[in-house]
């Protein structure tokens, strides 16, 4: 950084008139400078410490993510100090050189995120849009090619009809079992701990909820003994055994069961709050009136909830367009349980066709944005 | 509330026993996968994780000593031995064909059609009497139905963690998860305050496209990352995967901690800007401790993403021994372990203990941060 220094600090006074050309020019270098310190820092220290270090799996981990985050405060603390020495808040021309300092700053603090933000995300949408009009190695153009034959592919449709069926129960049921979960445990002294206890499967994986369902929906031939949860009920009801699963149509529903189970909690935290948030006059008027805890459940409570229901459900049902891992972990789409998200990873690993896979992609976000903006819009709406 | 409710005992005693049927519901998938990674690998396949703590029942065909060993007793020639290897279980009856492996109880005396008399007794001794002495080095076959006492072990826990990879990839996870945590609300939280107390043209442009690109589905960035990664040779690194999951929490990050920083009383950033801090340091010493909480809402949805993930993991990180992550073991093990059911137990319990613990520890804070932001783009 000291070296850097001199040049700058003379190319900038003499640039003269404050025009703001001089800084955003001075800005991007003043952040690339930041950037290069912190880079030049972490590879340097990563150099010096893994010299010294002995070789060690567990060490070796710590160092790289102790220097990822130096690397990020690194940038943070050099440019501004950089922007502090350019345009120091002292000498002759101070208030000029806080102004500057002042326009120059929140480009510096804003900078990384607006990078990150542009190659990951907006990047990513233009590209794969363009992507989408191109063959499998994204070399040929093909035109509308892909989605002709995304029209008339019979496993898309499967997984259309899927997703329809999982945005249809999910978040429904996730939403319904979360009300009732709300509106029980705010009436009971341990309601807390049942709380807890409901809310925890928020924190398992898809991939680890897919492998505790898949012991539950476990399968031995009939005669011996079952050691899945589900089948254990069944024969001792005196059901045979079946592998729930395979069973075609029915086991997308044993597959929602484990989303379900996971997006519980979420609704109840949400909605457990929305009752709390209930005026209490409200209630006694209606107890007054003689209603019972049933009416003045749904008939009071439940409509002045609405607007958070429909937040929760929408949520869930984003979350729901999305469902991967565990379709992937539990079928991966075998046996008519094919989602979007699923499938169009599908071609993008073992198809290899990214011009496929990107019209995918862009299906299920067209499925996404307006849930997402009416989500969003009506989150703003409850807040204020 | 407790009004409505408190005057109708029948109606308490119902929504008790509702709540109760609830929590056992939700909890008793994860208590079976607890149970059955600690027990025995060869009762796991026999018998249902809830009778893990009643002893099981076990069909043994056992090999007596060969007859040659007999030794003559009182005329006749007589084999001892014990069916148990180990010492362990108890005979609740045995045969000698495998038509009828439960004929007789132990203690009785089975006779063969060869005129040997077999004995077996509760605790896995036997006894056989040949008329004649005996020939052959192959031993008579007994059929045994043992009940055998619970067994538990940290066994699976010891295979999984250091034979199948899995202790690894706990380490692979650690190292993807804490910059992908830091790194995410640390840019963000620069980014936040800039957006909620510095003034720049196109302010409110800017934070509308980020609250925009709220609607991004992770799948549309998956292709176009991977390609540009392989054409500038990012590769597969944790590099690559971080700023991959920095850029997905970015703007959950910025819209929550921008809603949270925003609301901070403007008089003590005023009157510290009176004094002559710079915003550099206002951020450092007032903004970050302030808005603490907001923060460590932010830490636990990111961190629970990013150590559960498997998709973002799968895409930017390889699927070799060095890289692979535990959701990415775990799915691995389901495809060639599918079966052995010991090994995915206890291989599913080390990958949700550690967002279990955060998860109690810290609920409080994963409460606020859902009531204050339930959007979660990515």
């Amino acid at each position: 950084m000291a070296v850097s220094r001199a040049p700058v600090t003379h190319a900038v006074t003499g640039a003269g008139a404050v025009s703001n050309l001089v800084l955003a020019v001075a800005s991007l270098f003043v952040m690339a400078a930041g950037l290069a310190a912190s880079i030049v820092l972490a590879v340097a220290a990563y150099a010096v410490l893994s010299f010294i270090l002995p070789q060690s799996m567990l060490l070796r981990a710590v160092l790289v993510m102790v220097l990822g985050v130096t690397a990020c405060v690194g940038y943070f603390w050099s440019s501004n100090k950089l922007l502090d020495t350019i345009y120091p808040a002292s000498g002759e021309n101070i208030s000029a050189n806080l102004n500057k300092a002042n326009a120059i700053r929140p480009w510096l603090f804003l900078g990384p995120s607006l990078i990150v933000l542009g190659v990951y995300l907006v990047y990513p949408v233009i590209n794969s849009a363009i992507i989408s009009f191109y063959g499998p190695n994204s070399q040929n153009w093909v035109g509308t090619y892909n989605y002709e034959w995304l029209a008339r592919d019979a496993s898309f449709r499967e997984s259309m009809r899927n997703n329809i069926l999982w945005l249809i129960v999910v978040p429904a049921a996730s939403t319904f079992f979360g009300l009732i979960a709300a509106a029980l445990t705010d009436r009971i002294s341990w309601g807390n701990i049942a709380k807890s206890l409901i809310f925890m499967p928020m924190a398992i994986s898809f991939v680890g909820a897919s492998v505790i369902w898949k012991f539950i929906y476990d399968y031995r031939p009939e005669g011996t003994e079952q050691i899945g949860l589900l089948n254990a009920i069944v024969t001792a009801f005196g059901g045979a055994p079946q592998a729930w699963i395979t069973i075609p149509f029915w086991n997308n529903f044993f597959l929602m069961a484990v989303l379900t189970w996971i997006q519980t909690g979420f609704a109840m935290v949400i909605l457990s709050a929305a009752l709390r948030g209930i005026p209490e006059e409200t209630i006694e008027a209606a107890v007054i009136d003689g209603a019972s805890p049933f009416q003045i459940f749904y008939k009071i409570k439940v409509p002045q909830i609405w607007g958070t229901i429909a937040v929760v459900w929408t949520t869930i049902t984003i979350l729901v367009l999305k469902v991967f891992d565990i379709v992937l972990a539990m079928t991966n789409g075998q046996w008519g349980t094919q989602v979007l998200a699923n499938y169009m990873f599908d071609w993008m690993f073992r198809g290899l066709d990214f011009g496929r896979a990107s019209t995918i992609a862009l299906v299920i976000m067209i499925m996404v944005v307006p849930i997402m903006i009416w989500n969003i819009r009506e989150a703003r709406k409850e807040r204020q | 509330m407790n009004g409505a409710v408190g005057s109708r005992p029948l109606l308490t005693w119902a929504v008790h026993i509702a709540v109760l049927l609830l929590v056992t519901a939700w909890t008793i998938p994860t208590l079976g996968i607890l149970v059955s990674s600690f027990r025995d690998k060869e009762q796991i396949v026999v018998s249902g994780w809830w009778t893990a703590f009643l002893p099981s029942e076990r069909n043994i065909v056992a090999r007596a000593a060969p007859p040659d060993e007999a030794t003559e007793e009182n005329g006749r020639w007589v084999l001892r031995g014990n069916i148990f290897e180990d010492g362990a279980g108890s005979v609740s009856a045995f045969g000698v064909s495998i038509q009828r492996p439960t004929e007789f109880a132990p203690g009785d005396a089975a006779e063969t059609r060869g005129g040997e008399i077999i004995t077996v007794q509760e605790n896995g001794d036997y006894v056989i009497s040949y008329p004649q002495r005996p020939e052959g080095s192959r031993g008579q076959r007994l059929f045994v139905t043992s009940l055998e006492a619970p067994k538990f072990t940290t066994e699976n826990y010891r295979t999984v963690l250091f034979s199948e990879g899995l202790g690894r990839s706990f380490i692979n996870t650690l190292t993807v998860t804490i910059p992908a945590t830091v790194i995410p609300i640390l840019i963000a939280a620069y980014a936040a305050y800039a957006l909620a107390w510095m003034q720049f043209p196109g302010r409110a442009l800017l934070l509308a496209t980020i609250v925009g690109l709220l609607v991004v589905p992770l799948q549309m960035a998956l292709i176009p990352l991977l390609q540009l990664y392989n054409n500038i040779g990012v590769g597969k690194s944790y590099i690559g995967i971080w700023l991959a999951h920095t850029g997905f929490g970015l703007p959950l990050a910025i819209y929550l901690l921008r809603n949270y920083i925003a609301g901070l009383p403007r008089e003590i950033i005023e009157s510290a800007r009176v004094d002559g801090a710079t915003d550099f340091e206002i951020f450092g010493k007032i903004i970050l401790p302030l808005s603490f909480p907001a923060l460590a809402s932010f830490a636990i949805f990111q961190f629970l993403w990013v150590w559960n993930d498997l998709l973002v993991a799968m895409v930017f990180l390889g699927n070799n021994e060095e890289q692979l992550v535990m959701t990415g073991r775990l799915r691995e093990l389901l495809g060639s372990r599918g079966g052995d059911w010991e090994i995915l137990t206890a291989s599913a319990f080390v990958a949700i203990v550690v967002p279990i613990i955060v998860f109690f520890a810290l609920q409080r804070y994963l409460v606020r941060g859902l009531l204050t932001g339930s959007v979660k783009g990515g």
